[in-house]
């Protein structure tokens, strides 16, 4: 494989270019081990599909996101306002992002602070890539692979992002199979609301294990996220269940990158 | 003497409006003891959500059985509340039957009004039965007790009884008509009370003409009661879900507000020559402590609450035995500000009680086990948002108390200090892209 050349603002800006898109890579994308290699599939399906991307890299921070669900404004507006300026200077219009936290920060809370950019989530753009022919998937990867969805809340619930994720599934010619659960009615992983960061209240279940026994009733090959954070909830719940040799979890860009013999 | 019911009726029901006025005009002003928000944008897309979710009740339906059964007796109230024109006038001048002019359409009415009556009376029997005799999980949780419970019977008794009411007075009125009595002139067609009439058949005129009368004082005086029940009960839904899904969010779920205080503070913190603006009144808690600092609109989101339980069937933490259940968010909202609006009452406007919303009705093990997932705004039939009290009493026990739990005050200092929720330095975000795959 060859190497991954990831260009930075910076560097793109010193050349005097400007990229197509902004690749914002998220806490959890550069700090999780699991979600580093789906950062780094994304970066590779864009470099694939000639896509001219850049990421902040060490410039980017914490959208602010945890802060503010856990009721901390002062602090999320401290990281937006630090955002905004860095995003703004480098005169970005476009944003791609694998975190649906991320996305929904940036798409819905940065306008009013001044943040105004066209926000998609990585499914939509792989969705677009794929459709005007930039990306292409090979059938026969998946065939007679059953594959569930898991929707991240701050997707679907929040922002009505319900068809891009099942689209690309399709695409994959496999046996796609919806959880009892699903769309609206989606099962919250558990790590939302800055749950992420702390121990569960009591109670007399943990939420990923109640969400992953929704997907387990289907029986999937595959379940398929496009959230770091649900990543590592359901990960957790099938390890939970002794099912890691069945059932695999992997984000929507893995999946396309598989089918794409990346 | 002889107009002696007219004098009785004009009272009760101008007793009826009075208390009603003030029990409502006392809901309104608890509801604006809350803060100021803005939700006149949109009017179009306003009246057609309220068309749909409150009047269409698109949301009832999505739990088929529950959702049907709701629609017949919304639709019984509504429709059958035209025969109340009638007994009004009938009971101000002593008219029996006044709209019978209409003819056939009057014949139409009448016995339309019976299908709903009876379809009410049964769908109502099936909700007794949902809730005392199935026992169905999300009418018995915690929040539940003894008043919530018995107050959702107390509704449905009252609608059986002004539908049997109202069936029986037309029962003994057709028989009345059959025997030619005075007064009681032809109209009306008795689809079903038809039914009940061999049951009363031998009683004499007087009785018939008693019971007559009874069920009609009865059907009429039990409304005038159940309009003034409504304000102190859960049953006001039928008033407000109306205006609270009008003012409704229309935002994307995912979006919360931006706290503008805040805005100000950190613009002054990240440039400090740039002017504060001028200060207007006393400075602003973050977040809330009470129902003053909520918003309008979650105070009334608390007296439109019906406690389906709809919300918390669906919250992740109540669903996994934890503390939590929006249901109780709201019904806690709206049992604070009727609190501090007896407060206000007995004791005049600055009263302190020493109560708060926070603590001594929510506690911080409530709010903590909140994932933020929206699926309780979600679900609610009359768009209610129990998401936005929670995360208001997270604000002022993180903002005003640094009450946030310590995971979550590493995880601060970590954004504060290197960007991340997690103790990783900036320097090192973009080594991703030189891993090993």
């Amino acid at each position: 494989m060859s190497q991954l050349v990831v260009p930075t603002m910076a560097e793109m800006t010193a050349k005097g270019e400007t990229p197509e898109v902004l690749f914002w890579v998220g806490c959890s994308g550069s700090f999780d081990d699991r979600a580093k290699k789906i950062t780094r599939t994304m970066a590779q399906l864009l470099t694939k599909a000639k896509v001219k991307f850049a990421v902040l890299g060490t410039e980017e921070a914490c959208t602010g996101d945890p802060a503010k669900r856990a009721g901390n404004e002062f602090l999320f507006q401290m990281q937006a306002f630090t955002n905004i300026q860095v995003l703004n200077a480098y005169n970005v219009k476009k944003v791609v992002t694998t975190c649906p936290h991320c996305f929904n920060t940036l798409k819905n809370e940065y306008p009013e602070l001044g943040g105004n950019y066209e926000v998609m989530h990585h499914t939509e753009l792989l969705q677009i890539l794929l459709n005007d022919g930039r990306l292409s998937v090979a059938g026969g990867k998946f065939k007679g692979k059953k594959i569930t969805y898991h929707d991240a809340c701050y997707l679907g619930r929040a922002n009505d992002v319900y068809e891009a994720p099942r689209d690309l599934i399709a695409k994959l010619d496999s046996e796609f199979v919806e959880m009892k659960r699903s769309r609206a009615k989606g099962l919250c992983c558990g790590a939302g609301g800055a749950q992420m960061w702390k121990e569960p209240e009591k109670g007399n279940k943990d939420i990923n294990i109640e969400r992953t026994e929704d997907a387990l009733e289907v029986s999937p090959d595959i379940i398929a996220t496009g959230c770091p954070y649900c990543n590592t909830m359901l990960t957790d719940g099938v390890k939970n269940k002794n099912k890691e040799g069945q059932v695999k979890v992997f984000d929507l860009a893995e999946l396309v990158a598989q089918a794409s013999d990346l | 003497m002889q107009y002696l019911p007219n004098v009785l009726f004009a009272v009760l029901l101008a007793v009826t409006a009075v208390l009603f006025a003030k029990q409502a005009s006392k809901i309104r002003r608890n509801i604006l003891l809350g803060r100021d928000l803005d939700r006149s944008d949109n009017p179009k897309l306003r009246w057609k959500t309220m068309f749909m979710v409150a009047l269409g009740q698109s949301k009832m339906v999505k739990r088929p059985v529950a959702g049907l059964l709701h629609i017949v007796v919304y639709a019984g109230f509504v429709i059958i509340n035209i025969e109340v024109i009638e007994i009004l006038i009938d009971g101000l001048f002593s008219t029996h039957r006044v709209l019978l002019f209409m003819g056939a359409f009057y014949d139409f009415l009448i016995g339309s009004f019976e299908i709903l009556a009876i379809l009410v009376l049964v769908a109502c029997l099936i909700f007794l039965i949902r809730r005392n005799v199935l026992k169905i999980k999300r009418f018995w949780s915690r929040e539940m007790t003894s008043w919530p419970r018995s107050d959702a019977n107390l509704i449905l008794i009252t609608e059986v009884l002004l539908m049997s009411a109202f069936l029986l007075m037309n029962a003994s009125d057709s028989i009345l008509q059959e025997r030619m009595v005075e007064h009681f002139s032809k109209a009306g067609a008795f689809p079903i009370s038809s039914f009940f009439v061999p049951l009363f058949d031998g009683m004499s005129t007087d009785s018939l003409i008693f019971m007559e009368r009874f069920c009609w004082w009865f059907h009429i005086v039990g409304i005038f009661a159940f309009i003034n029940y409504l304000p102190i009960s859960k049953h006001f839904h039928i008033i407000l879900a109306f205006p609270n899904v009008y003012y409704s969010n229309l935002e994307k779920l995912g979006r919360f507000s931006n706290i503008g205080a805040v805005t100000n503070e950190v613009k002054l913190m990240m440039d400090p020559t740039a002017t504060p603006p001028p200060a207007d009144g006393a400075p602003q808690t973050f977040g809330a402590k009470d129902i003053q600092d909520l918003t309008w609109k979650s105070i009334m989101d608390g007296y439109t609450c019906t406690e389906c339980g709809r919300c918390s069937a669906v919250c992740p933490a109540n669903q996994t035995g934890k503390l939590l259940s929006p249901r109780k968010i709201m019904m806690d909202v709206r049992d604070r500000a009727e609190e501090v609006g007896k407060n206000i009452d007995k004791h005049g406007k600055d009263f302190n009680d020493g109560k708060m919303l926070v603590n001594d009705y929510i506690t911080a093990e409530e709010l903590w086990a909140c994932t933020t997932c929206n699926a309780c705004t979600d679900a609610c039939p009359v768009n209610n948002d129990p998401l936005a009290v929670i995360v208001e009493l997270r604000r002022y026990l993180v903002m005003e108390k640094s009450e946030a739990p310590k995971e979550l005050n590493n995880m601060f200092t970590n954004i504060e200090n290197n960007g991340a929720p997690w103790q990783f330095p900036m320097s090192d975000r973009l080594n991703w892209a030189k891993e090993e795959q």
